[in-house]
């Protein structure tokens, strides 16, 4: 427990130290400023009070070594702010390899997760400790932010797009999370716990939860018929469309000759507007599924696109990029 | 030590602008920029009290973290409200449109503004929007946050945000019809002698603002006039689900609205530079150094808005540029203020209540000034963007910065204004309430905003409870401290001393009058061969021979 006027949250992330480093080098340098030229204006107020009411002051119109002083030094003060700040930011934008996934759906006023298993929760979020989690953020309606103080971690949830935020907890506990982006009337209480685990517990946790729940690759290949994908989409590339087997984290080769990697992002896209990226080789039939989808179904419908990717490639007909083409 | 001890008795002049014409008609339709400076100064107060009474239900709503006052959807409504009424109706045109319109042609040694009937226009159509936004207020009210973000506001809300988004469509034109005005005033009219570096800094400060007025407000007014639209037409600006791009509003609208923080805070600045040298009676440290950082405030302001949204997804290079700018940006600020601390060296220095704000509105412009550095940098934006860290930081900028310097103005032109002295001491005490109000108000703000406690919540954890006690029971004093020159201030209106022209004394050339001026301002038209904050070679001023700067240490660089 911490003391009853805590300066800064519980450390319980791999960002919890450095940004807390950034929070102390900023607030040392802002002290030593403030202090110094506080002192200064003090001191100067005393020494040089008025003694008689007609006395005027020495005409001092300004000191160009000064000046200099006082522009190149703050300025190498915020130079080393601005690369220490930099440096802790692009490590945050840039989520490692080999991360458990899960997907985040917020909506007014209410937060979804959706475990890698399938396993959903409300307002909870459940992590194994020393992982590197990787949050897929969806929003139903406004903007959203999904806010871990503790975790010291915070990445807004925008409608019509992906955003994606990492950290790697390092301590077992419950700590609060927030909706920090003013998303209306129940905003404030926008809320719940994530809950920190043993890997151990983490996965006797999930595999006691997660029978009730809807598999989503199984609801996701439910949709793939309903919504008539697999007409065209057909597994050995002899339809309309390209075949989705092994599409997930290849190359795709756009038509124009450039070429993209099938992650999230890029499936969420093709649904939604199919004519912004077009296979080569493919004409654009698709019909635009924008506005007709959850973001729910669109990540099942991603759970199932990703179960295709052990398929085997047939050897035409799929938009995966020849294999010289790869990385 | 009060600045008339040695004066001679002074009697009101016979005639000047107030007793210049009678009746209701004679200010209504008035061109002269003194009177629509008192109209402006009687509707923005008007508007500070609106946001200030929003203000005082908010803090004492945040008491208790279930917050008891009132329901969710009122707690949103006093937050934007009170933003809406406060940064649109009163700071942006605080100083500006009141001790902008009253000083610029007085201190350039002109009779009026080169288009005095532009001028009442100007603060027409200010009302008119003003009642806009206020008919928003009382028919539903507004709940989408000062900053309106997209598709919350044009898509979600149940709030009348088509109103309100009118009405600062139209108060958009007020103040870029000002800063046209004052930009035409600054380089026609100036009095003969009144060369550009013999500016007061007060009117540098005015022309970078003006700038920034013509350049960015028409963007926010189009900006909110899509809002409008896509709420009412629903034609798909912003709305992802109709192919618009939420993002691009925040792209807009803090194009125009980061650099109206400078629009608030650069006329503060040149408030500051005028009180310093008069009440330390020496000239200005770094003239040119005040003078150039205030343009470079302007231009470089221009070009850092998107560090409002570091973590919307936009991409890493973007964010690091962004952040870089914003390091910029900050040097021209810490120049002013070194400047302004060494301008104290050496001086003859008084007490007087306009320069316990200016000493104050140092203090306070350097918290909020080196907190902007923490939320520039972008490692440490992750954590405290969107929490009350973001809260304490702008109301030190907006408050203790803006609305110190405007207080501050108010008291050192007051006798100019109204040719009357407010209450020497009552004004020291309230200059002093007003600092330690404001600290113990915003100070535990920045704790708040690092333990992790977002901005915009009605109700919120009990560990945070505490501090919020603490923000509340200062925010009680400050209000204190509002009221006192409210009072005080309109009292000496009727009952204050004769002040005199010159009663500090000061150096501009709207001291070179009687107090108040006369309708045309001037009785012959001043001529300038004086350099600025110059107390050394103004015999005029009746103040002793200049001590020889025996060791003085500069090498001037002027």
């Amino acid at each position: 427990m911490q003391s009853q006027l805590p300066l800064y949250p519980e450390q319980a992330s791999n960002f919890a130290s450095s940004v807390d480093s950034l929070m102390v080098f900023l607030s040392l340098v802002s002290l030593f400023f403030t202090v110094a030229i506080t002192s200064a204006i003090i001191y100067f107020f005393f020494k040089y009070r008025r003694k008689q009411v007609n006395e005027v002051g020495v005409p001092i119109h300004g000191n160009m070594r000064l000046e200099v002083t006082w522009i190149v030094i703050p300025f190498i003060l915020a130079m080393t702010m601005f690369g220490w700040g930099a440096v802790v930011y692009v490590e945050y934008r840039h989520p490692p390899q080999d991360t458990l996934d899960i997907y985040i759906v917020a909506k007014q006023w209410m937060w979804k997760a959706q475990q890698p298993t399938g396993f959903r929760e409300i307002n909870e979020l459940h992590v194994p400790v020393g992982r590197d989690v990787k949050l897929i953020l969806a929003s139903e309606d406004v903007i959203h932010d999904f806010f871990v103080p503790a975790f010291r971690v915070k990445m807004d949830v925008v409608p019509g797009r992906y955003n994606t935020m990492w950290f790697r907890p390092t301590k077992v506990g419950r700590y609060h999370f927030f909706c920090a982006q003013y998303c209306g009337t129940n905003h404030a209480r926008m809320g719940g716990w994530v809950t920190v685990m043993e890997p151990s517990d983490y996965a006797a946790w999930l595999s006691g939860s997660s029978g009730a729940e809807a598999d989503p690759i199984v609801l996701g290949e439910k949709l793939f018929v309903e919504k008539a994908c697999s007409t065209c989409h057909l597994g050995s590339g002899l339809g309309r469309a390209p075949s989705l087997n092994g599409l997930y984290g290849a190359k795709v080769l756009l038509a124009g000759g450039s070429t993209v990697t099938a992650d999230d992002a890029y499936i969420r896209e093709s649904i939604l507007q199919p004519s912004a990226k077009i296979v080569a080789g493919y004409q654009p039939l698709m019909p635009a599924f924008q506005g007709q989808l959850t973001e729910e179904q669109i990540l099942a419908l991603t759970a199932y696109i990703k179960s295709l990717q052990s398929q085997p490639v047939p050897a035409k007909g799929a938009g995966v990029a020849p294999a010289t083409e790869k990385k | 030590m009060s600045p008339t001890s040695t004066a001679p008795v002074h009697a009101m002049p016979r005639e000047h602008y107030l007793n210049a014409s009678y009746g209701i008609r004679s200010w209504l339709l008035t061109t002269d920029h003194k009177r629509i400076a008192l109209l402006y100064l009687a509707s923005v107060t008007f508007f500070f009290f609106v946001g200030g009474i929003f203000a005082t239900m908010i803090r004492i709503h945040l008491l208790t973290p279930n917050g008891y006052l009132v329901s969710p959807e009122n707690y949103n409504k006093l937050f934007t409200m009170h933003g809406v009424a406060m940064i649109f109706f009163f700071l942006i045109p605080s100083i500006p449109a009141v001790l902008g319109n009253f000083l610029v042609p007085m201190m350039i040694g002109a009779k009026d503004v080169a288009f005095p009937r532009i001028n009442l226009l100007s603060w027409y159509i200010y009302i008119t929007g003003g009642c806009f936004v206020l008919y928003s207020f009382s028919t539903g009210g507004l709940d989408t946050g000062w900053t309106f973000y997209t598709p919350l506001s044009s898509v979600y809300s149940n709030s009348a945000v088509t109103p309100a988004v009118i009405g600062i469509f139209i108060n958009g034109f007020s103040s870029i019809l000002t800063g046209l005005n004052f930009v035409v005033t600054i380089h026609t009219m100036r009095a003969p002698g009144m060369t550009w570096f013999r500016l007061p800094l007060f009117i540098w400060a005015q022309y970078a603002t003006s700038i920034i007025f013509i350049l960015g407000t028409p963007v926010i007014a189009i900006t909110l006039l899509l809002v409008g639209l896509e709420r009412m037409f629903h034609l798909g600006f912003f709305n992802p689900a109709l192919g618009g791009d939420p993002i691009l509003f925040q792209h807009l609208f803090w194009f125009y609205s980061h650099p109206a923080v400078y629009i608030m805070i650069l006329p503060a600045m040149g408030v500051v530079s005028e009180i310093i040298p008069t009440f330390a009676r020496k000239p200005i440290f770094g003239y040119s150094f005040i003078a150039g950082s205030s343009i470079a405030i302007a231009v470089i302001g221009f070009l850092v808005w998107a560090h409002h949204m570091f973590l919307t997804g936009q991409s890493t290079y973007s964010a690091l540029a962004f952040s870089l700018l914003s390091y910029l940006v900050a040097i021209p600020s810490a120049i002013k203020v070194f400047n302004w601390a060494s301008t104290l060296y050496k001086g003859s220095i008084s007490y007087d209540t306009p320069m316990l704000y200016a000493l104050g509105f140092i203090g306070l412009f350097l918290i909020g000034g080196l907190t902007g550095l923490f939320l520039a940098c972008l490692g440490l934006d992750i954590h405290i963007h969107d929490t009350y860290f973001v809260i304490a930081h702008f109301h030190y900028i907006m408050v203790g910065g803006a609305v110190m310097g405007y207080v501050g103005g108010l008291h050192f032109w007051w006798p100019k204004i109204t040719g009357k002295l407010y209450p020497e001491f009552l004004a020291r005490m309230a200059a002093v309430v007003l600092f330690v109000g404001f600290n113990l108000t915003f100070f535990p703000q920045f704790i708040l905003g690092y333990l992790g406690m977002p901005r915009r919540y009605h109700n919120y954890p009990p560990e945070f409870q505490v501090l919020n006690v603490m923000s509340t029971a200062g925010a009680s004093i400050l209000a204190l401290g509002y009221l006192l020159p409210m009072i005080y201030l309109t009292w000496s209106m009727r009952y204050g001393k004769v002040a005199g022209p010159n009663p500090w004394p000061a150096t501009g050339l709207e001291w070179r009058t009687d107090s108040p001026p006369p309708a045309d301002n001037f009785h012959v038209t001043p001529e300038v061969d004086w350099e600025p904050y110059d107390y050394n070679n103004r015999p005029d001023l009746g103040l002793a021979a200049p001590l020889a700067p025996s060791h003085a240490p500069a090498h001037g660089d002027d």
